[in-house]
């Protein structure tokens, strides 16, 4: 048996309002929030990275489960935007936390479900035996071009999961992955900002990867949707998931809580796994989830949660309530501190 | 910076760690090879002391003429804080408004960016304070 020993998520104070860009680009703020389902984004500060991000829920992870870090065996920190192109995140992580130097560390790229598939590494290290904790990282400080749709919806935030097999809190049932080449979106090297294919991100990615990762894993489990107490997908926007939700069987009271998108934007790699951290949040021993992450590129990874007793006496930092702590910034804060201002 | 000095002063940057006196038991930070009350009785008796990261702000001041590599940050706030442990340092207080901030204000340890040598230079990393 391998379970989540502890989490933590950390999403920055500072927030813009889709009203505030598209001020800028002449857009009509209604139709972007009622076309994406979004209603502000998280902007992290001038002295935030994605290794900042990471040092922070992983922090809170390991405070919060109460292991000791240097029983840590492996670090995986899944991120599109890396504050290196070489030079690892996860050792700065590893460094930050104090479980450094006997772990094996890597980060990993895979557009947005980087983290999961460190996850997926991790729970694979444990039930071979190889190391007695694993953590996986997923966080980013997403790019989106000045003036592209992305600006509306590209955030910042990231979250943490220990996996081992003593004590827990939520046991991993089973997870399963799904994955084809498909060039939904991409950056090239050396560019700053991704491309996309606008409508071509949705039927052939996004509701092709999340639906057939989730159905191979209720097929595997025997379950149907309504086996699961809760849902979490990947949230690009706040239409994606509330669709592909409907698309499986999912109703609203499932998939709500871990929505976070409409109020934080798309924090990419941390994406699901911030909306599995608020889930875990209000979660009740016995209470089962489903989550499921999606990458460009194009895959996704499908997880089957039980909640255990351990909830219980966990220390819940309660996710929803940090990220009501917010401060407002304008568009040209946002570009200082997104660092665009040479 | 130098990254060879960057990289040696981790441990304290990342983590707060300093030293500790073994003989009288005063916490020192930045780290120091010798206490200098108990002086050459502390020899060999100074062992490392990670400190909590939670702290009392003393005094404070806002920067609105940044040295070079703090430019464009301005304006910050940066604090001498009283660690719980007992070692004063200084550090910049972070994700709040100049208005909030007072003397006697709880503060604890967050994990940032402190500079870069430039686009191409490394990144260094290390304490800042938020409110308690």
């Amino acid at each position: 048996m391998v379970s989540i020993v502890g989490y933590g998520a950390y999403v920055p104070r500072y927030r813009i309002k889709v009203e505030e860009i598209a001020k800028i680009w002449g857009d009509k703020p209604e139709s972007i929030s009622g076309g994406l389902g979004i209603f502000e984004k998280s902007v992290p500060s001038i002295d935030e990275d994605t290794a900042t991000i990471a040092v922070e829920a992983a922090r809170r992870a390991i405070e919060s489960s109460g292991i000791d870090a240097s029983e840590i065996g492996a670090i995986y920190v899944g991120s599109e935007s890396h504050p290196y192109a070489v030079k690892p995140t996860s050792t700065i992580v590893a460094e930050a936390v104090g479980a450094t130097p006997y772990l094996t560390a890597a980060d990993y790229e895979f557009a947005c479900k980087a983290g999961t598939a460190g996850l997926q590494n991790c729970i694979g290290l444990v039930k071979a035996n190889m190391i007695k904790y694993g953590m996986a990282i997923g966080a980013d400080v997403a790019q989106a071009a000045p003036g592209d749709a992305l600006e509306y919806t590209a955030a910042a935030g990231g979250a943490a999961y220990i996996v081992g097999k003593e004590g827990g809190i939520a046991e991993i049932n089973y997870t399963t992955s799904f994955a084809t080449d498909t060039p939904d979106f991409w950056r090239r090297e050396g560019q700053p900002y991704p491309k996309h294919g606008e409508r071509f991100t949705g039927e052939p990615a996004y509701y092709k990867h999340i639906t057939n990762a989730a159905k191979m894993l209720m097929e595997k489990m025997g379950t149907r949707p309504e086996d699961y107490d809760y849902a979490v997908f990947h949230q690009p926007n706040g239409k994606f998931p509330v669709r592909v939700a409907k698309m499986l069987g999912f109703k609203k009271e499932q998939y709500e809580q871990g929505l976070l998108c409409p109020i934080i934007g798309n924090t990419y790699s941390g994406s699901m796994l911030v909306g599995l951290a608020a889930t875990l949040d209000i979660a009740k021993p016995g209470d089962r989830i489903i989550a499921v992450s999606f990458g460009s590129g194009a895959g996704s990874d499908a997880f089957d949660i039980t909640v255990m007793e351990g909830i219980e006496d966990y220390p819940r930092r309660n996710l929803r309530e940090m990220i009501s702590r917010k401060k407002y910034v304008d568009y040209g804060t946002y570009m200082k501190f997104k660092g665009e201002l040479k | 910076m130098a990254v060879p000095r960057y990289w040696r002063e981790i441990p304290a940057r990342y983590n707060l760690i300093g030293k500790k006196c073994t003989v009288c038991g005063r916490v020192y930070f930045p780290p120091r090879p010798i206490c200098p009350v108990c002086r050459r009785k502390s020899a060999g008796k100074m062992v490392d002391y990670k400190l909590k990261g939670t702290g009392t702000v003393v005094s404070y001041t806002v920067i609105h003429s940044p040295p070079p590599h703090f430019e464009g940050e301005e304006p910050y706030v940066m604090a001498l804080i009283k660690m719980d442990e007992g070692p004063h340092l200084i550090g910049e207080i972070v994700d709040c408004e100049e208005d909030e901030i007072k003397i006697g204000m709880r503060v604890k340890a967050t994990f940032r960016r402190i500079m870069d040598d430039g686009e191409k230079g490394a990144i260094y990393y290390g304490y800042k304070f938020v409110k308690e």
